[in-house]
């Protein structure tokens, strides 16, 4: 295998498993705020017991998130030399700000809420958690611009040519702002609050469903269905909007998120489905005119196939971006389905009642994983043969000093560790499920309450 | 060009990311230092009390890195791009340790067995001194120059970065840490432990400056570029002979059980052989041993100014934000450690 292959490879190894955790982290960050905020407003002591117990779960998730993150950082320099001098000029304002308004803000504080609860007051607690949720969702905005500028630059010129060619920022805010950008901010981070909420309401419901702590869990979960509910529906409207964003600046990506060969008159709208390349076609149920319809309100809107485009400047892998993409989608689609149903059972004061349906819950913690994975996944792939979209190819973009074998030896080292941090994260966040709020087992650690258990015997 | 106070951007930018890394060798120095002693404590309680000296704090300190990588990419995308394609394995391997060290921290605690526990004790403290000793060759090798062709492009082999002298420069990096870090320790334990502490203290002092000796003598001998600047400009020996008096009275405050003090002027000397390095080489930032014409300066390597610009005003609204959360953490956490149900 060549270094592109290799290079790209664990490029999207690394990066998808740093993104296992940094939507855990900001979606169990808004829980926690809403959960030590219910404790500031009624001074239940449970809300507090619950605060600390996801915080337990969240020390776990974040500290992988940086541990993944920081070999991201670096692997622009590493594995992608030309692009990064390419890109360094515009994209270095949205990473410095990363670091200097987000990371900062973030790490600052987890000190804090993490070892914090006997030494400041419960205000200044929330006030830290709510930094670090802060700095998290900040943090996620910076490089999603730096992403989106890649899928629609804006707000640069190109100086200089062949090798030393390079993007200069012209515009700041129109860099910030480009096309796509706010539509992949909110997507994205509303993607990682369903990923947080799905968590809470599976631990809940699993708690539920062994009879432990119900009265916390019947709490936790309520927040949790709430907020679960709220961005499953946000979730379709900002992702119809990429969508509709897409069709007008990427219309590549989008014939092939459609496995669109043919520029028709009506272009019809995939439920599910195979991409037959060599026919030319897709295998599936559809709505005719579907497509057209979703981008301008008409059955009747051409919108122009994957042949029309020149082939070099189309995705390689179709089927694959029109899979991911239409799992996406589909996994919304439940997302919506099910947490209305959870909602309309609270409201008839059932929501408790069924086993089957807690079981539901307990394992649709996947689910969210999977749309986050698949959607960048669709977005990436869809993207190539470009890194930044238009402008520079991903088989250009390379380290050129980098061989083969020293990406296949990252490759298989990154691999051997990321596995072993899989398992330990599983192993952990199980035992810390486990053992649930109230964490007796660690009585070594409190030698006050040790002190007072020797007292009692 | 433009300028600020006289000073142009790409110069300015260069002094944030001076600026960055120092803080960033202050900082996660002493937590890098005491990971690198963490073997030495036998009693569970000892090294318990060690690791939650830095529980709460580590983690900031290491975003200095990742803010110092961030601002390097930003203003000098060339330096970055030449520099971590050129290090890939010595890079990757750095990584690696760094996960490990991160994830020896947080799993530690969460179990009881013995064996668990010594794992990840190994673990961080192995990987605290490659850390410190990685950060060094890293510094070793911009003083002693890096093999690059056309286009800032490496040509050498990977091994070539493991040479004897930036494996010195590695070495004394060890120590300077292990001297920084056992003094921030001497201020947060108390008892026997602190005891213990303190005769460490003592060998790291004696470590380090003989270490840094041997340095400073190879490189008189060895690297004369290095010190030309010096010789051509004499007032400019201040700053070595400051570095020089703030590591003299780092013994003399510990004697004297002023640590606060003495982990101040460890903290300065960090700065002053960071900016020493910094005078010796500027303008150039990587000196080619190939040929003068590739190395990579501040200004062949910068981003455009416009983008400095930008950058540089986003540092003055961050800046101190940053400073005002790194205070207040370490104000809540300030004093001797008290283990906790919420500790590792
Ligand atoms: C700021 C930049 C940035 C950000 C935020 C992301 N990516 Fe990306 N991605 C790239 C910058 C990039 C890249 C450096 O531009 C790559 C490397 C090679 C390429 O073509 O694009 C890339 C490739 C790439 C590929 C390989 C595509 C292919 O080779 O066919 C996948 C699967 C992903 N990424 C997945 C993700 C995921 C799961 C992300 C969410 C966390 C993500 N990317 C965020
Ligand atoms: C290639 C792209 C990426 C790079 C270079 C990158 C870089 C980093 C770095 C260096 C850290 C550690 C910061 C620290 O030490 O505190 C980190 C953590 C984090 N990253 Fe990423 N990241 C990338 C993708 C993403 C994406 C797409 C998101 C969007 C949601 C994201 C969200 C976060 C968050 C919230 C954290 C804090 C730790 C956590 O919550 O787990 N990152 N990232
Ligand atoms: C409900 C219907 C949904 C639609 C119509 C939709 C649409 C889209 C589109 C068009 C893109 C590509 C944007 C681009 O390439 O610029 C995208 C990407 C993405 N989607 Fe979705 N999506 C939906 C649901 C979800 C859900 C439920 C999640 C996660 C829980 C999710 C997570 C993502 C992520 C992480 C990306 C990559 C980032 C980005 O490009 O914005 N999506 N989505």
């Amino acid at each position: 295998m060549d270094v592109e292959i290799l290079s790209r490879i664990q490029f999207a190894f690394t990066i998808s498993f740093h993104y296992i955790y940094p939507p855990l982290s900001i979606g169990l960050g808004l829980i926690m705020v809403l959960m030590e905020g219910m404790y500031l407003k009624t001074k239940n002591k449970q809300y507090e017991q619950l605060a600390r117990f996801w915080t337990k779960i969240f020390a776990i998730t974040f500290g992988l998130g940086v541990a993944t993150g920081i070999v991201m950082e670096f692997e622009f320099g590493t594995n992608w030399a030309t692009y990064s001098r390419y890109v360094g000029d515009v994209f270095g304002s949205a990473l410095a700000a990363e670091g200097i308004f987000a990371f900062a803000l973030e790490s600052g504080f987890l000190g804090v809420l993490l070892f914090g609860w006997n030494r400041v007051k419960p205000i200044v607690h929330f006030i830290a958690t709510f930094g670090v949720w802060f700095g998290s969702m900040f943090s996620a905005v910076w490089i999603v611009v730096a992403n989106s500028w890649q899928q629609t630059p804006a707000g640069f010129e190109i100086v200089g040519e062949g090798l030393s060619a390079r993007a200069e920022i012209t515009d700041f805010w129109a860099m910030v702002f480009n096309p796509s950008s706010v539509d992949r901010i909110l997507h994205v981070w509303i993607g990682a609050l369903i990923a947080g909420a799905f968590l809470v309401m599976s631990v809940h419901a699993w708690y539920l469903l062994k009879g432990r702590y119900t009265v916390l869990s019947e709490k936790a979960f309520k927040i949790a269905l709430s907020v679960a509910a709220l961005m499953s529906i946000l979730q379709l409207v900002t992702g119809h909007s990429s969508a509709a964003g897409v069709a007008v600046n990427q219309p590549a990506k989008l014939a092939a998120f459609e496995g669109h060969y043919n520029t028709e008159d009506q272009a019809d709208l995939y439920l599910f489905g195979w991409v037959d390349h060599e026919e030319q076609k897709v295998i599936g149920p559809y709505v005719p005119g579907g497509l057209s319809f979703l981008l301008d309100g008409t059955f009747d809107t051409k919108v122009k196939g994957l042949n029309d485009f020149p082939q070099d400047e189309i995705p390689d892998a179709i089927n694959a971006v029109f899979q991911f993409y239409h799992l996406m989608v589909a996994f919304g689609m439940y997302f919506i389905g099910l947490t209305l149903f959870g909602l309309f059972l609270w409201w008839r004061g059932k929501l408790f009642e069924y086993r089957w349906l807690l079981w539901v819950f307990v394992f649709s913690v996947i689910l969210p994983q999977l749309a986050n994975q698949f959607g960048w996944f669709a977005a990436e792939m869809g993207r190539q043969p470009w890194v930044v979209y238009g402008l520079l190819r991903t088989s250009d973009a390379l380290s050129v000093v980098v061989t083969a074998n020293q990406v296949l030896f990252s490759l298989i080292m990154f691999t051997l560790i990321y596995a072993l941090l899989f398992v330990l994260f599983l192993y952990l966040m199980n035992k810390k499920i486990q053992a649930g709020p109230y964490d007796e087992s660690n009585t070594e650690s409190r030698p006050l309450q040790e002190g007072m258990a020797e007292s009692f015997k | 060009m433009a300028t600020f106070l006289g000073i142009d951007y790409p110069t300015l930018w260069f002094l944030v990311v001076g600026a960055l890394f120092s803080g960033y060798a202050i900082l996660d120095g002493f937590d890098l230092g005491a990971g690198a002693w963490h073997l030495f404590f036998k009693k569970e309680e000892s090294r318990r009390i060690a690791l939650n000296a830095v529980g709460p704090v580590w983690d900031g300190n290491e975003v200095w890195l990742v803010i110092g990588g961030g601002a390097l990419f930003a203003g000098f995308p060339i330096l970055y791009a030449s520099m971590f394609s050129a290090m890939y394995i010595p890079f990757m391997l750095f990584l690696a340790v760094l996960i490990f060290r991160a994830v020896s921290i947080e799993f530690r605690s969460k179990e009881k067995m013995k064996w668990w526990r010594n794992t990840w004790d190994i673990s961080y403290s192995v990987s605290s001194i490659l850390m410190a000793l990685l950060l060094g060759v890293v510094v070793g090798n911009i003083l002693w120059g890096v093999e690059l062709g056309p286009n800032h492009d490496f040509t050498g082999h990977w091994l070539d970065f493991l040479n004897p002298y930036a494996l010195l420069v590695g070495v004394t990096t060890v120590a300077l840490f292990m001297m920084h870090g056992a003094i921030y320790l001497a201020m947060k334990t108390e008892g026997k432990l602190f005891a213990k502490v303190n005769t460490l203290l003592k060998r790291s002092i004696i470590f380090f400056i003989v270490s840094y000796s041997i340095v400073t003598l190879f490189t008189l001998i060895y690297l004369p570029h290095l010190t030309d600047r010096l010789h051509e400009n004499i007032a400019l020996f201040v700053v070595p002979l400051l570095a020089f008096l703030s590591i003299a009275n780092v013994p003399r405050l510990v004697s004297k059980g002023k640590y606060v003090m003495a982990f101040l002027f460890s903290s300065l000397t960090m700065s002053f052989l960071l900016i020493l390095v910094a005078l010796e080489l500027y303008p150039v930032m990587i000196m080619s041993t190939v040929d003068p014409a590739y190395d990579i300066t501040v200004y062949n390597a910068a981003s455009s100014e416009n983008s400095l610009r930008i950058m540089l005003n986003i540092t003055a609204i961050g800046a101190p934000l940053v400073i005002f959360y790194t205070i207040f953490v370490y104000k809540t956490f300030w004093g001797k450690v008290k283990l906790d149900e919420t500790s590792y």
